[in-house]
């Protein structure tokens, strides 16, 4: 026998009660890890964004487009590398369930902006030159079963062809990947200029604009000479991080952070409560046992480090279980919302969090215990003054 | 040297508590020596004292003034980490309600003050098999405290007390949980410790069937000792 079976059979005293304990804890960190990949792979275009990229779009909201001639303007600012322009499309695939990111842009500067993209040299030719090209990423063409020479209908929910069709048909001559497996492939791009010809209204407009500086320290200076070149006009721009127009665009959702963040509190709050209260009362039901030891002669800052060992196994244990239950269901369902939200799956840094949630929640429930069994008076707990 | 002393000096001993703003002294001035090898019964009313006195001399409750001495050395005043310490190394404790772990074996219990030593798990093993043979209870090794009888269970409280080879028995009514016949039997065994391994056995009672084991029968009455002879 070692001080570890002693510290195993406290823990196991009533098997049911640990049992619970331990599905409880494991529940809040299911909840937590769930949550955390939800979280981190809806913020993925926030992490992925190049510190160099600006984005500028109307001042009134980024849904209000802008004349097609500030993209000229703009890339006449100094400090500015490769300058864009993208039209959110707003696509479905025969169906309105069958949603398709789909953005309207300027082709050869879009590659330019976006070298992370990878499109094979033949593909990139197709798109540079075929004027109904559709290149459709991984992700996307994965989804939908769509392989390059597929010709397929997109239709607009948004916008309407002079004809009065909302439909567009494309060429699919290219399917683009990423260097790196966090960057979304979930979408499709076509020309600005096939979309904007045929346009019933609204046509010479652009939704937004991405820019490259040629220096991060740059980023400032130059989005304060663009958002100052359209000062005072019909349509003000403002010019902000890339990052922090993909933060602006979740929050169009709501405070995702917020109420993710909310909701595995209160579960942290409610399960804390439980367990911390359980164990403190486990215990005090053990106060005579423990007397026993230190009348044997165990001293009381081993006492305490025991009853912590304890609520550390439990923590670690139900923790335990239940990222791995979350790792599991994540990895199950990935497959499923890579459309929604692409990168979905549970990231290192979820794994690493919960596992100092896991030893803070272990000190929070297990402190008081322990300081109260390292006090116990042994003449008190035999109840024999 | 400490073979001249006695084990236990208690010198001046007075034990105070207060509850609220009432002073309750439980006894006062109590002056004793225990010799090596020693078997006392320490008899008296309830609330005589007679476990607040054992308390003093396992180092489990501190005297309120005076001295307790233990092989020339004062242990009264030793902080509550080297009197732990000193409990493990020199003291074994036999209660009246036995207690064991409930979730350990009777080996397993046997073990427990072991290790606060520094023996090897196989060192232990053996000495916890020698302790249960010699308490007459080895084949129930691997049996929880609720799977013995209440005498098995006091002679695997007895093994565990001796494991360690201490210097001192304290028996608080180590029988007082037991019918006559398993009580003649634990204190039969307490006496053979005392007889044939030299144990210093000090035990409180207040049954003077039981006090007749011993070789000394002290009776502390309303905070004073009134040594007798044995009884019979």
């Amino acid at each position: 026998m070692t001080e570890a079976t002693l510290i195993r059979k406290g823990l196991f005293r009533k098997v049911l009660r640990a049992i619970l304990m331990m599905v409880s804890i494991a529940i809040a960190f299911f909840i937590f890890a769930v949550l955390g990949a939800v979280n981190k792979a809806f913020n993925a275009g926030v992490d992925v964004a190049a510190a160099n990229r600006l984005v500028t779009v109307n001042a009134i909201n980024f849904t209000v487009s802008m004349p097609y001639a500030y993209y000229g303007r703009v890339q006449g600012v100094e400090g500015i590398t490769h300058v864009t322009h993208a039209n959110w499309f707003g696509g479905y695939f025969q169906q309105p369930a069958n949603f398709v990111q789909t953005f309207a842009v300027d082709p050869e500067s879009y590659l330019d902006v976006y070298p992370e993209l990878i499109l094979p040299p033949e593909q990139r030719e197709a798109w540079l030159t075929t004027r109904t090209c559709l290149i459709v990423g991984q992700a996307l063409a994965t989804q939908y079963g769509w392989s390059v020479g597929d010709r397929i209908p997109l239709n607009s929910n948004i916008w309407q062809q002079a004809d009065g069709s909302s439909a567009w048909d494309f060429d699919i001559c290219g399917i683009f990947t990423a260097e790196d497996s966090s960057v979304p492939t979930n979408y499709a791009m076509f020309h600005y200029d096939y979309f904007n010809e045929s346009l019933a209204f609204a046509r010479d407009t652009i939704g937004w604009m991405i820019l490259t500086t040629e220096d991060v320290s740059l980023n400032d200076q130059v989005a304060d000479e663009i958002d100052a070149m359209f000062a005072n006009s019909p349509a003000e721009t403002e010019t902000t991080t890339e990052a922090a127009f993909s933060q602006a665009f979740i929050e169009q959702l709501g405070n995702i952070n917020l109420i993710l963040t909310s909701v595995i509190g209160a579960a942290f709050a409610t399960i804390l409560m439980i367990v911390g209260t359980t164990l403190v009362l486990a215990i005090n039901e053990r106060t005579k046992e423990i007397a026993v030891l230190k009348t044997l002669g165990f001293q009381s800052g081993r006492i305490f480090r025991m009853i912590l060992t304890e609520s550390f196994l439990l923590s670690l244990i139900g923790g335990g279980i239940g990222l791995g239950l979350a790792a599991g269901l994540v990895v199950l369902i990935a497959g499923a919302f890579q459309s929604f939200l692409p990168g979905f799956g549970m990231p290192l840094s979820v794994v690493w969090q919960a596992f100092a949630l896991m030893i803070g929640f272990a000190l929070v429930t297990g402190f008081f215990p322990a300081f109260n069994a390292m006090r116990i008076r042994i003449v008190e707990a035999f109840g024999k003054l | 040297m400490t073979d001249q002393l006695p084990l236990y000096q208690l010198r001046d001993l007075s034990k105070t508590y207060t509850r609220g703003k009432e002073s309750i002294s439980i006894f006062k001035g109590l002056n004793m020596d225990i010799q090596h090898g020693d078997f006392i019964a320490i008899m008296g009313p309830s609330g005589s004292g007679k476990t607040t006195l054992l308390n003093q001399l396992g180092g489990i409750d501190s005297p309120s003034s005076g001295q307790v001495v233990f092989e020339g050395k004062r242990i009264d005043n030793l902080s509550q980490g080297d009197l732990a310490k000193w409990r493990s190394r020199n003291v074994g404790f036999i209660f009246q309600f036995y207690n064991l772990m409930p979730t350990l074996s009777a080996a397993q219990n046997v073990e427990l003050p072991l290790l606060l030593t520094g023996l090897s798990g196989g060192e232990r093993k053996k000495r916890v098999k020698t302790a249960l043979e010699i308490v007459g209870i080895a084949d129930r090794a691997g049996h929880k405290p609720r799977q013995l009888s209440g005498g098995q269970q006091q002679r695997v409280a007895i093994a565990r007390a001796i494991v360690a080879d201490p210097k001192i028995l304290l028996a608080d009514e180590p029988t007082g949980d037991l019918d006559r016949a398993t009580a003649d039997e634990i204190l039969g065994m307490l006496q053979q410790l005392n007889t044939e391994l030299g144990k210093t056995i000090v035990m409180v009672t207040h049954d003077p069937s039981a006090a007749k084991y011993a070789k000394r029968e002290l009776h502390l009455d309303k905070g004073e000792f009134v040594e007798r002879g044995k009884t019979s």
